[in-house]
């Protein structure tokens, strides 16, 4: 089963679960299965398109790999998929 | 860094940098760049704190510190350049004093402001590395388009609760091949509403500590040539499974900074870019325009002995740190509880500042036609300011 690892910020809407174990054979299938599962995850993750947005890498291994392109590649058992978000630190919000 | 050959040390210095120049590979050479070098950190906050103790002990020769921020207790937990007796006084000119008195031998300038598109390119163009220590992604962007187009190494880190990044962006190696920077990265910061608030923005204090020393690490190499810099690489820390992973950063042909004819080549606004409305002139016209209520006014309605409901949009670990009174129904639940919230009688909503209130009124307002609801201005940190100072700040 590959693994999805999942960021901090995206955990609150995993129930805090830091990975996501999938047994699909496919990146774009697991990520399917992956937001589907979190639907907060869906919403923070994907544009209206399903494209992974410009703020979150995915990788595999140490290769950044694009799902919307990838749909071909193929998942094996100790395949760790990372979603990487840009993180700025800090509390900065709207002014008010 | 060009002057390092002509660098004289005095006996006292000698002493203070034995133990590096008794490394073979850093070595007298070494440590004369390091003296030549100028390196600013922008932000002295959990990650500055740390890496600019590290760059002073280690004697970098000018330090440049930028900040605008006065100390505050919350900010004790990670920031370990300052002290509970520090709280109310300027960052920068405590951060001075501490670094001075860590080493007498260099050379501390600070600049007391907010780095701005204004200012960027003046401050950042007196030194040779740049240190992004900063919380937020509107300076990030603009301490990474400045370093480009001033050709100024960006080392950055950042943070969020247990987990931290890592990279040096728009280095160039001996060969003139130039790094990725952070735009080929992440290309487009998070929206606002995506950005975590307040109630979720906490960090494990020693966090920053591990990831700020990194940054002096690799600020130290790029001076003095030692090892190979963290370019085309992404580092990443989690502190709860003690998960280290390297990913790699690759450029992207449309980084709008690249190319023969790069489509931004000045300093531009980055809170728009961000999503975020200018604080510039009209601040006040925010989409979130929602009715507000003064503490000394709410204060005034419950003296006066009109009945009034008091919401309370926080978290519950923030009830515990401090709390006055309010019915608890955080930000993300208050859709699934409007029963709970009367329509006959005037309803305060509080928050820790004010900002995850207003947000509650304005779902409220557009989606249950809420027309009784007032954000309490400045939240329970005013309460605490001006009517109750018994209630902590956090």
């Amino acid at each position: 089963m590959a693994k999805i690892i999942i960021p901090t910020p995206l955990r609150k809407f995993t129930d805090q679960n830091r990975d996501f174990t999938t047994d699909k054979q496919t990146l774009s299938d697991a990520i399917d299965q992956f937001v589907n599962e979190y639907p907060g995850v869906k919403e923070n993750m994907l544009d209206d398109n399903g494209n992974v947005r410009s703020y979150i890498k995915i990788y595999i291994g140490d290769e950044e790999v694009n799902p919307a392109d990838d749909d071909t590649t193929e998942l094996k058992a100790d395949t760790e998929i990372s979603i990487v978000p840009a993180i700025a630190g800090g509390c900065y919000h709207l002014p008010l | 860094m060009n002057t390092w050959k002509d660098i004289d040390f005095s006996n006292d210095e000698l002493g203070h940098y034995s133990r590096h120049l008794s490394i073979p590979e850093f070595g007298m050479e070494g440590q004369k760049k390091l003296k030549a070098a100028k390196v600013v950190a922008v932000g002295t906050g959990g990650l500055g704190a740390p890496m600019l103790q590290y760059l002073a002990a280690a004697g970098v020769g000018t330090i440049g510190i930028v900040d605008f921020d006065k100390i505050e207790a919350s900010n004790l937990h990670r920031q370990i350049l300052f002290g509970s007796s520090d709280v109310g006084r300027s960052k920068v000119e405590v951060a001075k004093e501490r670094l001075q008195e860590i080493n007498p031998h260099i050379n501390i300038q600070i600049h007391e402001t907010r780095l701005t598109s204004e200012n960027a390119l003046e401050i950042l163009d007196q030194y040779d590395v740049v240190a992004d220590g900063t919380d937020n992604f509107p300076t990030r962007y603009l301490i990474n388009d400045a370093c480009v187009m001033l050709d100024k190494p960006n080392v950055h880190g950042s943070i969020f609760q247990f987990e931290g990044q890592l990279s040096v962006f728009n280095y160039v190696d001996e060969e003139e091949n130039r790094g990725p920077n952070y735009r080929d990265l992440f290309p487009e910061p998070p929206p606002p509403g995506l950005v975590p608030d307040c109630a979720e923005a906490g960090v494990l204090g020693v966090l920053p500590g591990i990831i700020g020393c990194l940054q002096a690490s690799e600020v130290i190499k790029i001076i003095t040539g030692i090892g190979q810099p963290l370019s085309g690489e992404l580092f990443l820390f989690d502190a709860q499974d003690f998960s280290t992973r390297k990913v790699n950063v690759t450029k992207n042909e449309d980084n709008p900074l690249r190319g023969e004819n790069p489509e931004i080549t000045e300093l531009i606004d980055y809170e728009a870019f961000c999503g975020i409305p200018s604080t510039n002139g009209e601040q006040k016209e925010s989409k979130s325009e929602v009715p507000e209520v003064t503490v000394e006014q709410y204060q005034s309605w419950l003296d006066s002995g009109e009945e009034v409901q008091l919401i309370d949009v926080r978290e519950p670990y923030e009830v515990e740190i401090a709390e006055m009174g309010g019915e608890l129904i955080p930000l993300d639940t208050v859709l699934n509880k409007t029963d709970k919230i009367s329509r006959d009688k005037k309803v305060v909503v509080h928050c820790r500042s004010g900002v995850r209130s207003a947000k509650a009124i304005n779902k409220l307002q557009e989606e249950y036609d809420f027309d009784n609801l007032y954000n309490l201005k400045g939240g329970i940190l005013a309460w605490s300011e001006k009517v109750d100072e018994s209630i902590p700040q956090y």
